[in-house]
Formats: C-alpha cells, sequence, structure tokens
C-alpha cells in the first residue's frame, strides 16, 4: 500500500494537482484510505504509464482519456487471450494438434 | 532547470552515429578544457557535463540502456514502474474497460471470438424506447488484516462522502479473491439492470499468525517452566484467546492441534451442515528467557554432572 505523498516521491517532477486529477478523471483508482487514498503496484506503474505518454508523447487530457480507453481494451484482450492459451497449454498433445491445424496459415 | 539529455549536450540528434558524437565531443572538449579556461569554473563544470555525456554515448551498451530509459544521463539505474506485467496480471483486471466481458465468464470469451457482438445489446429487456444496455461491472479494492480475513468480517467501503458499501467478508478469504456484490455497479440503461462491484480484497499478512489452507499456523513461545512442567496457558486464536494444555516435557518444535480453530466455512450451499472447519496449529518454540540468571545457572551445572546426556549423539559430523 503506497501513500498518495510517496507516489510524489517516486515519480519526479509529477504535480500533487496533476494525480489529484488523473484520480478524480478516474484514469487511476487508489483504494479510498481516510481523508487519504492508498495506491496498489499496479496503480502506481499505471500512474508513471500516465506520465510518461504526457511527458514522452505530448497527449493532452482529452486524448488521455481515449488513449487509456485503448490500452484498457488491449490488456484486456491480452489478459483473454493469455486464458485461453493458458487452457489449450493443458489439452492433450492430439487437442493441441487439432487446433494448430485450425489456424489459418497466415492470419486473416 | 530542466535536465538536458547528453544528446542535447553535445549537440547531436539521436540518431548521430559514433563519428558524429566523437567529432562533436572533441570539439566542446577542446573549447572547454580546464586547462584552456584557467579561472573559469563554468567552462569546467561544462566541461564535465560533456565528458559524462560522452561516455555514455560512446558506450553502445550504455547508450542502447539510456535510449530505452533504463538509466537515467548520469548513467544511474532509473526505477521502472513498468505497466504491463501489472495489466496483464490478475491485478491488471481493476482496469478492464467498464461494461464489457467479465473475464471470469467464458461464456463472453466464445462470445468474442464467435462474433457475437456486445453483450446484451438490445436483447435484454428489449420492451422499452431504444436499446436495453445492462449497467457496466465496477471493481474496487479493499484491504483487509489477517484476522478479519480469516475470521470473516463487515467492512464499509467509501466511495464518497455519504455513499458506501458495506461488504461482508467471508471466513477464509484469500488475497486477490474478489467479491461480487449484484446491483451494485453501474446503473442500466432502458430498463436494464444494473451491472455489479467487484471488490477485490487484498489481505495484509500477521506478525505471528499464518495461514496453509484452512489451517492457521502460529509458533508459539513457552517458557523452561511451561515446557518442563507443562499446564494450561492460553493461545490467542483468529476468533479470541483459548486455553490450551501443554503435555509435560514439551519440546522446542512439539505440534499441539486446536481442533475448529482455524478457518471455518461454510458448505458449498452456505448451509452451516457440510461447513468445512480448519485447525490451529500451534508449533511450540522454548524461549529460555533471562539466561543471564545466576539460579537457574548454578541449579543446571549440577544437574548436567547428573545427566550427562549428548542430543546430538548419532548425528553424522
Amino acid at each position: 500500500m503506497i501513500a498518495f505523498e510517496e507516489v510524489l516521491i517516486r515519480l519526479r517532477g509529477l504535480e500533487r494537482r496533476e494525480l489529484a486529477r488523473w484520480v478524480e478523471n478516474r484514469w487511476v483508482l487508489p483504494e479510498p484510505h481516510g481523508e487519504n487514498w492508498a495506491f496498489h503496484e499496479v496503480d502506481v506503474a499505471r500512474v508513471e504509464l500516465i506520465f510518461e505518454i504526457r511527458r514522452d508523447l505530448a497527449i493532452d487530457d482529452e486524448a488521455m482519456g481515449l488513449v487509456l480507453g485503448l490500452l484498457d481494451q488491449v490488456y484486456g484482450l491480452r489478459r483473454q487471450m493469455r486464458r485461453l492459451c493458458d487452457a489449450v497449454a493443458i489439452q492433450p498433445p492430439e487437442v493441441q494438434d487439432a487446433i494448430r491445424r485450425a489456424l489459418p496459415k497466415s492470419p486473416p | 532547470m530542466a535536465t538536458q539529455t547528453p544528446y542535447e549536450v553535445l549537440g547531436v540528434k539521436t540518431d548521430a552515429g559514433p563519428d558524429d558524437i566523437r567529432k562533436s565531443y572533441r570539439k566542446l572538449a577542446k573549447q572547454l578544457h580546464p586547462d584552456l579556461n584557467p579561472g573559469k569554473p563554468e567552462a569546467e563544470a561544462r566541461f564535465k557535463t560533456v565528458t559524462a555525456a560522452y561516455d555514455l554515448l560512446s558506450d553502445a551498451d550504455k547508450r542502447a540502456r539510456y535510449d530505452r530509459g533504463e538509466i537515467d544521463e548520469t548513467g544511474a539505474e532509473r526505477p521502472r514502474y513498468s505497466y504491463r506485467p501489472h495489466a496483464e496480471g490478475a491485478q491488471g483486471r481493476k482496469y478492464r474497460p467498464q461494461g464489457e466481458m467479465d473475464p471470469a465468464d467464458l461464456d463472453d470469451l466464445f462470445t468474442m471470438f464467435g462474433g457475437g457482438g456486445m453483450r446484451g445489446a438490445g436483447t435484454r429487456g428489449g420492451r422499452g424506447q431504444g436499446f436495453a444496455m445492462p449497467g457496466g461491472d465496477r471493481l474496487y479494492t479493499l484491504t483487509v488484516d489477517f484476522v478479519e480475513a480469516a475470521a470473516g468480517a463487515k467492512k464499509r467501503l467509501s466511495l464518497a462522502p455519504e455513499n458506501w458499501l458495506d461488504v461482508t467478508i467471508p471466513p477464509g478469504i484469500e488475497e486477490g479473491q474478489v467479491l461480487r456484490l449484484k446491483g451494485k455497479g453501474d446503473p442500466g440503461g432502458g430498463g436494464a439492470a444494473a451491472g455489479d462491484a467487484l471488490i477485490e480484497v487484498h489481505v495484509l499478512p500477521h506478525p505471528h499468525f499464518r495461514r496453509d489452507g484452512d489451517n492457521i499456523l502460529l509458533e508459539l513461545p513457552v517458557s523452561l517452566p511451561e515446557a518442563v512442567l507443562g499446564g494450561r496457558i492460553a493461545v490467542p486464536t483468529v476468533t479470541g484467546p483459548v486455553t490450551m494444555t501443554i503435555p509435560k516435557g514439551s519440546d522446542s518444535g512439539v505440534q499441539l492441534r486446536l481442533r475448529g480453530k482455524g478457518i471455518s466455512r461454510r458448505g458449498a450451499s452456505g448451509a452451516a451442515s457440510g461447513a468445512i472447519a480448519g485447525d490451529q496449529i500451534v508449533t511450540l518454540k522454548v524461549v529460555i528467557g533471562d539466561s543471564g540468571d545466576s539460579e537457574l545457572a548454578a541449579f543446571l551445572e549440577t544437574w548436567a554432572q547428573k545427566h550427562p546426556a549428548d542430543p546430538r549423539r548419532g548425528m553424522a559430523p
């Protein structure tokens, strides 16, 4: 559990009101903790991602909502894909071969 | 003052080749060398910066690491909180798109690949005007301490002033488990059902208790007299202290079982019958305490002479 202040210390150059706005926009979802917020590692990693995208790619607030929405979809799909691959991986070899054969040679 | 990148320091492009970098460095070094600029500390400071930038960029390995953001302009490791491993792990579910498929539901996976389209759109509660669209789920996280997770608890998750969710933590909940509160997510549109609140629970570790399935493990310090003479002592459990009898002559490492004092869960149907009850397993640890006690030492000297025993006999060297 990482406090609001600690996130500011970890990410040099990130301003307090900026981070507060990101939480307000629900771009980052820390856990309410009394008057304050408690961040998990996934949240801090996401804060850093937003920080970098804004600084390095000059993405403004309006575009950020779209960027994060698309990113979340991609990661959602990747999690789904991993589950499917995990399910395939525990199938008997003949089932795995059948799936491999059923896949088109070149992706559509 | 914004920190200059090593490329800016040397005045080269980020795709400059080694020759360009060397040429640029030599030009600047000639201008700034301390021997050529006596009494100009600012030139000396810049010379150092330029040299550091050249050291970094002339080393292909360091340069590549800098370009990837692994080290900063001084060559120091930059802490990385790379988002990807988090996002692809279970904790990444927190940021899954609202109102989209539920990763816990395999049917959605097949719908997705079978081109079944968006879940429920236009099909549920379809009497009203326009499309009925079920509300999205909302994900929250809630942290509970070890005892609350083991014994169960009622927690209040405050979302905003005057707005909260009362959450019942079932006994034996595990780290990362997700609770679903039906209808507590986003409201639905066109008369469709509201989404659910999904609460991912995190369990804090305990300084003394540990968990092994439905059993609770506890290492319990006992005094020398308690170990030698036995007796009844109070033992903490997740549901409060209980009294336990220690047999005479209990060594360190002796395990005693408190039946039913582990995690007790209801059966699958929620009924009390078919309930699972784990045990608490107490491992004794004899502590001598004040080893400087002269009375005890004096007694043991006489005692040891009468009872020569080697607990390590038979151990291979």
